[in-house]
């Protein structure tokens, strides 16, 4: 495989578990700094079982992708009625506990040093169809009453209860979408890179992966894919020498100018269309020759 | 005691403290089905503390509150809702985000019955539903006269509209019982009549049983049958418009008041 389909795979897999945190933070309102953990959760899993049982790659990324759901589900289940503050701490202590466990459990998980010879079997195809499918799956819920719901949880809880909506039943079924997205994404990079460490899976990949989420626009499906696809091939791309510092200094300083200057992301909640594109180039161009698109301009 | 199902709230014996604040004593209420009810009182008398009593945002301190007989004080609010009351918020509370169609489709949600599996997989259950949903919607926000906003967003509509929103996004529900608190707050004398017609309109269309608080003395004697008058915490009196207008303690106690808050 060549250096850059190697990223391509890379990028599609943690794609996936951008998507699963975008149901979570951007469009359900929760904001974790731990789904490295579950997605390790679904990594480990399934290159133990498909080392030590044999079982088909498939059958074991499915089994990590429902341990992680599960554990993660049942983690975020106390914080859940707690304020959105003490949800990111706790998933925050549980995301850095489970990398802890895993490093512990050295006879089982290789430990610090890793886990090698994990059996292959993931392709670039294999991952381009699974996140496209992930993005459709997102797409057709967030559509329904189910999606719809979390964004209100997301907007206004006490409008959210009085029309009904069970604040704690939605946080949990977005708990659940992202965890098993983030498992799903750890197990396929399982079988993809052969190897595992826990350092894979620190707290710096959680902030990885929510970072596209909140600079590409909370509730902005098409916002999230655009600033992932930006911003995941990062890690790789500078990952010899101080570039790996440098990285974090890029990150902080995007967060920093988006918040500046578009602090609800750059495409806010809109989704990426013709139609949206048409209208902002429109309004570039009437800008530029000193008119104010929308009539919201500057009032004398 | 006989009757029970002729009253859509009963209201009996309610107290709330909070640390200190005695912000309900002694409340009794009863809104018989179908009639408009009104509220009124001077700041922090404990208005929109017996709304979010009668809809589990606080629990009460003692007493009973019925609904169509059955008791809710202390349920959850989303129970609460889902049994068929609805309510607007002093202090807007819209989904700011979503546009006003959006607002209202969301608050229809407890009308769709269909699985996750039938959203995911587009059934033929949902798609009737979402269809349902979509006529519903439409057709209330035409009525109450915002159907050309229906594609703006809630948070840049005029005040006077973002109220009006609340009222759509209670409606759709399907509650049996609507709480509105002050919905005329900040209109003129026009916009006010206007409310008044709607909300007469309202519940001949919907066959809803409506408690109204405002502090626009014109929507309250024009549209309500029965008006409780609370102070302190306290009820003073209950009685029909003209009773009320006449009654010493009331226009010592509110109107003295409202006339202060004019000048
Ligand atoms: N959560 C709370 N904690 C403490 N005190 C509260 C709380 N909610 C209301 N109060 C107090 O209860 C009293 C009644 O408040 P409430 O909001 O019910 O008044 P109101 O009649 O709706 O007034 P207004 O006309 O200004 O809306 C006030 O003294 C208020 O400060
Ligand atoms: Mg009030």
């Amino acid at each position: 495989m060549s250096y850059w389909t190697g990223i391509a795979t890379q990028v599609g897999i943690y794609l996936i578990a951008v998507l699963g945190l975008s149901v979570l933070c951007g469009f359900t309102g929760m904001f974790s700094m731990g789904h490295a953990g579950f997605m390790a959760i679904g990594a480990y899993t399934s290159a133990l079982l498909s080392i030590h049982l044999s079982m088909p790659i498939w059958v074991s990324v499915l089994c990590g992708t429902l341990l992680a759901t599960l554990i993660g589900t049942l983690v975020s289940l106390p914080t859940l009625k707690l304020r959105d503050d003490y949800f990111l701490i706790v998933t925050l202590g549980v995301g850095e506990g489970i990398r802890l466990v895993i490093q512990n459990l050295a006879d089982l998980t290789g430990g610090a040093r890793g886990l090698t010879s994990i059996p292959g079997g993931v392709t670039i195809w294999g991952v381009l169809v699974i996140a496209v499918l992930a993005v459709v799956f997102i797409k057709l819920f967030l559509s329904t009453k189910f999606g719809r719901n979390c964004i209100a949880v997301r907007e206004e809880e006490l409008a959210a209860k009085s029309v009904g909506i069970n604040i704690f039943r939605y946080k949990l079924l977005a708990m659940v979408i992202s965890c098993a997205l983030c498992g799903l994404a750890g197990g396929l990079l399982a079988h993809y890179l052969n190897y595992l460490t826990p350092t894979l899976f620190n707290m710096t990949k959680s902030e990885e992966l929510i970072i596209p989420v909140i600079l590409g626009g909370r509730g902005s499906l098409t916002g999230t894919i655009v600033a992932g696809l930006l911003l995941l091939p990062l890690p790789e791309l500078l990952r010899f020498g101080s570039a790996q510092e440098w990285r974090m200094v890029i990150y902080g300083l995007l967060v920093v100018l988006v918040i500046t200057f578009r602090p609800s992301g750059l495409m806010g909640n809109k989704e990426l269309t013709l139609q949206n594109l048409k209208k902002f180039l429109a309004g570039f161009f009437l800008k530029n020759r000193g008119q104010a698109p929308d009539g919201k301009g500057d009032s004398v | 005691m006989s009757g029970q199902q002729a009253y859509a709230l009963e209201i009996t014996d309610v107290c709330k403290n909070f640390s200190g604040i005695q912000a309900s004593k002694d409340i009794n209420i009863r809104v018989k089905e179908g009639e408009i009810y009104g509220i009124i009182g001077p700041n922090g008398a404990g208005k929109t503390t017996l709304f979010n009593l009668i809809t589990g945002v606080y629990a009460p301190t003692s007493g009973s509150i019925r609904f169509l007989g059955t008791e809710i004080a202390g349920k959850p609010t989303h129970e609460i809702s889902q049994m068929g009351i609805a309510r607007t918020f002093q202090n807007i509370r819209l989904f700011g985000d979503l546009t006003v169609y959006q607002n209202v489709l969301t608050a229809y949600q407890h009308n769709l019955t269909y699985s996750f599996l039938d959203g995911i997989l587009r059934t033929k259950k949902f798609r009737q539903q979402e269809k349902k949903a979509e006529e519903v919607c439409l057709d209330v926000l035409r009525r109450i006269g915002l159907y050309d906003l229906r594609d703006q967003h809630a948070s840049k509509l005029p005040y006077g509209q973002q109220r009006r929103l609340e009222i759509v996004r209670a409606i759709v529900t399907g509650a049996k019982l609507l709480l509105l608190d002050e919905p005329a707050a900040g209109m003129n004398e026009e916009e006010s009549l206007e409310l008044s017609q709607i909300i007469k309109d309202i519940r001949k269309d919907y066959h809803v049983t409506i408690v109204i608080i405002d502090h626009h003395m014109d929507v309250i004697m024009d549209v309500c049958e029965q008006i409780t008058v609370i102070n302190f915490g306290e009820m003073l009196t209950t009685g029909t418009a003209e009773e009320i207008q006449s009654n010493q303690a009331v226009i010592d106690a509110y109107l003295g008041v409202n006339d202060d808050a004019e000048d």
